[in-house]
């Protein structure tokens, strides 16, 4: 079955952004504007985050986003009724992040079956480990042809890699370097050695980094060694302040891709 | 039927490893060598080393005479609040201390909710001379003035979490992130039996040490293992883990866990994870969560620090379904007074954390020839200022 994110690294091999934000935030209805500007800009690929209680996946940033937006009264639900229509006007891929107890409450196949409604390709779940996605959950998302998308790290040992390739369908996401989200970007000399220890093992499943990338110089660095590189609290950051979404997203994209 | 974990890491339905990659090595290393250290003749002997002559075990079982008369009843207490730092946490931290160091590991973590593991670790730390961050919620380092400066005169860092309600579970989410922001160096020593596996049957078996003391203190003192039933506090569940641990497969023995209840459980400000949770996973593992029906984490209140946790370790999750371990509650107001009773019949102040058991007493039909066994989990230093403000001596 096709799916938008095998289209994307089939019709691009480089320099390919993908963006992650929390949904309602700064506003709860933000949603589809922040979605369809970042398409207006040229981003290849939307991560939209469903905000959770206790992120402990996640920096300062994120979990503050997170923190407003539940405030503001984001739901799962919520963001489905939002996304209802999406398809009308996005053709990128669009992938839901976030962590599983939600999911789980929702129910699983419920959720699946909703994602597929609206038109999401794949899934981040930071806290669904490995083991329990090929026991557990690998064929419901299968059904409802979505991606599973896993993380790998410096950490991960060579043969966890082959694994995680080979349970991968979309691509697999490079964690820059052993953190939380929103750490201090760099570029290291230990990152690089494990960016390219990655790159020689010709992996079938294409990159993305993530980690620590917030503007053209990290971009530009990450995109070396993989398909592409993904902006989270960076992009969030950029939501504060008083101009116009419009101008804060199309301003945020411009200055990572064109560096002005 | 076995109460324990089995191989992948789940008791029933309960457990499992819902970690982040970033976690994976580690947790992935101590899955595959903790059985096998703690097994081995030179921990083992360390263990029983450091747990005979540092933290003065064997703890005594007490027989609460006065108590006894008071409820028509025989009462034990197991006392872990004579324990080197004043509560049963440090079984598990001396345990696991001794674990990081196998691991080759030269810096700790931890979190703490009412400070007594924090302590307890700051205690470990300096005997061990590892460095030692204890992750405290803002609210917890207010309440709990004592235990943070023990902690920094030990020569740890406290680092105060600032977010949610500023209490335990926050303390958690900071350790973790911690952890994943440090993969190589460092040892999270988790206070009670939540988070991945291997930690709840790890954390079980450091504090098993209490149940195995029970039967024999019991033989000795009555000419039989088994008591009638065992109470003991549960916010995580660790004292009570320790406490059932030996008795778990003893059908006969009545196992009696006690929530905090807070302001009351038709209430907001409640701590009873099991009767107002449902399944879910929070902090790595698959147990009973207290949460909004969108899946979010309700901020839990307990009049006690230690057991203001919106979750519970997952043998406990299991021993409820199973119903092989009952579960009650006790309101902070009945706690208060719990607290006070012993302490004017038996000498004793104990934690708030363990007035809960106490307070179980007047729930539960006690018969005369019954041979109840309180587990008395810590002792109430730290907590004098809020029975001060209570009762005002």
């Amino acid at each position: 079955m096709k799916n938008r994110i095998n289209q994307l690294f089939l019709d691009k091999k480089e320099n390919i952004l993908s963006v992650y934000f929390t949904a309602g935030y700064p506003q709860l209805d933000d949603t589809v504007s922040i979605i369809e500007k970042l398409v207006a800009s040229g981003v290849d690929l939307i991560e939209i985050g469903m905000p959770f209680s206790d992120p402990v996946a996640d920096g300062p940033v994120i979990q503050n986003s997170s923190l407003v937006s539940l405030r503001n009264g984001m739901s799962i639900e919520k963001l489905f009724d939002q996304l209802i229509g999406i398809r009308e006007t996005v053709s990128i891929p669009l992938i839901l992040m976030g962590y599983l107890n939600p999911v789980i409450q929702y129910g699983l196949e419920a959720f699946c079956r909703k994602c597929a409604e609206v038109g999401i390709d794949g899934l981040i779940l930071p806290d669904l480990p490995l083991n329990e996605y090929q026991e557990n959950y690998r064929e419901v998302f299968a059904r409802y042809n979505l991606h599973n998308i896993l993380l790998i790290t410096p950490q991960t040992s060579d043969k966890r890699l082959k694994e995680i390739d080979e349970a991968s369908s979309g691509f697999i996401y490079m964690v820059s370097s052993s953190s939380t989200t929103g750490a201090k970007s760099s570029v290291a000399d230990f990152q690089k050695d494990y960016f390219e220890r990655v790159k020689a093992m010709e992996l079938t499943n294409p990159r993305l980094i993530g980690f620590g990338i917030s503007n053209k110089e990290t971009f530009d660095n990450a995109c070396q060694y993989a398909e592409g590189a993904i902006i989270g609290s960076a992009f969030v950051k950029a939501l504060d302040g008083n101009e116009s979404l419009d101008v804060k997203i199309s301003n945020f994209v411009n200055q990572v891709v064109k560096g002005v | 039927m076995s109460y324990q974990v089995n191989r992948k890491g789940y008791y029933g339905e309960f457990g499992g490893a819902y970690i982040p990659e970033m976690m994976h090595p580690n947790i992935e290393e101590l899955q595959e060598k903790y059985m096998e250290i703690i097994n081995s003749y030179n921990f083992k002997q360390d263990f029983i080393n450091l747990l005979k002559h540092y933290v003065g075990r064997p703890s005594p079982l007490y027989y609460a005479r006065r108590m006894s008369e008071r409820y028509q009843s025989h009462i034990f207490l197991k006392r872990e609040d004579l324990n080197h730092t004043g509560s049963h946490k440090i079984n598990n931290t001396i345990g696991q201390i001794l674990l990081a160091k196998s691991l080759g590991k030269t810096r700790i973590i931890a979190e703490t909710g009412a400070g007594q593991h924090g302590v307890a670790t700051a205690t470990v730390c300096a005997l061990m001379d590892m460095k030692c961050i204890v992750y405290m919620g803002a609210l917890d380092v207010q309440r709990q003035a004592p235990n943070v400066k023990k902690m920094r005169m030990l020569g740890a860092e406290v680092i105060a979490a600032e977010s949610g309600n500023k209490t335990l579970k926050d303390a958690t989410n900071e350790a973790m992130r911690d952890w994943i922001n440090n993969p190589v160096d460092t040892h999270y020593i988790i206070g009670s039996v939540v988070g991945p596996h291997p930690y709840p049957d790890m954390v079980a078996r450091f504090q098993s040490v209490i149940s195995e003391e029970i039967k024999w203190q019991l033989d000795e003192q009555l000419g039989r293992e088994l008591p009638t039933r065992i109470l003991a506090c549960v916010g995580g569940g660790s004292n009570a883990a320790g406490a059932f641990y030996h008795f778990l497969d003893d059908e006969s023995v009545e196992l009696i866990g006690i929530e905090a209840a807070g302001k009351g459980v038709d209430t907001d400000e409640s701590a009873a994870t099991l009767t107002l949770g449902k399944p879910g996973v929070l902090h790595s593992s698959r147990s009973f969560v207290m949460q909004t029906k969108d899946g979010q984490i309700i901020e839990p209140y307990s009049i006690s620090a230690g057991l203001d946790y919106p979750g519970i370790g997952p043998m406990h999750a299991n021993l409820f379904a199973t119903k092989r371990a009952k579960y009650l509650w006790a309101t902070d107001d009945e706690v208060l007074e719990a607290a006070l009773e012993l302490t004017q019949l038996e000498g004793i102040i104990p934690a708030l954390e363990s007035a809960h058991a106490l307070a179980a007493l007047k729930k539960i039909d006690l018969k005369p020839e019954d041979v109840n066994v309180i587990n008395l989990s810590g002792r109430g230093d730290k907590d004098m200022e809020t029975y001060l403000n209570h009762f005002g001596y």
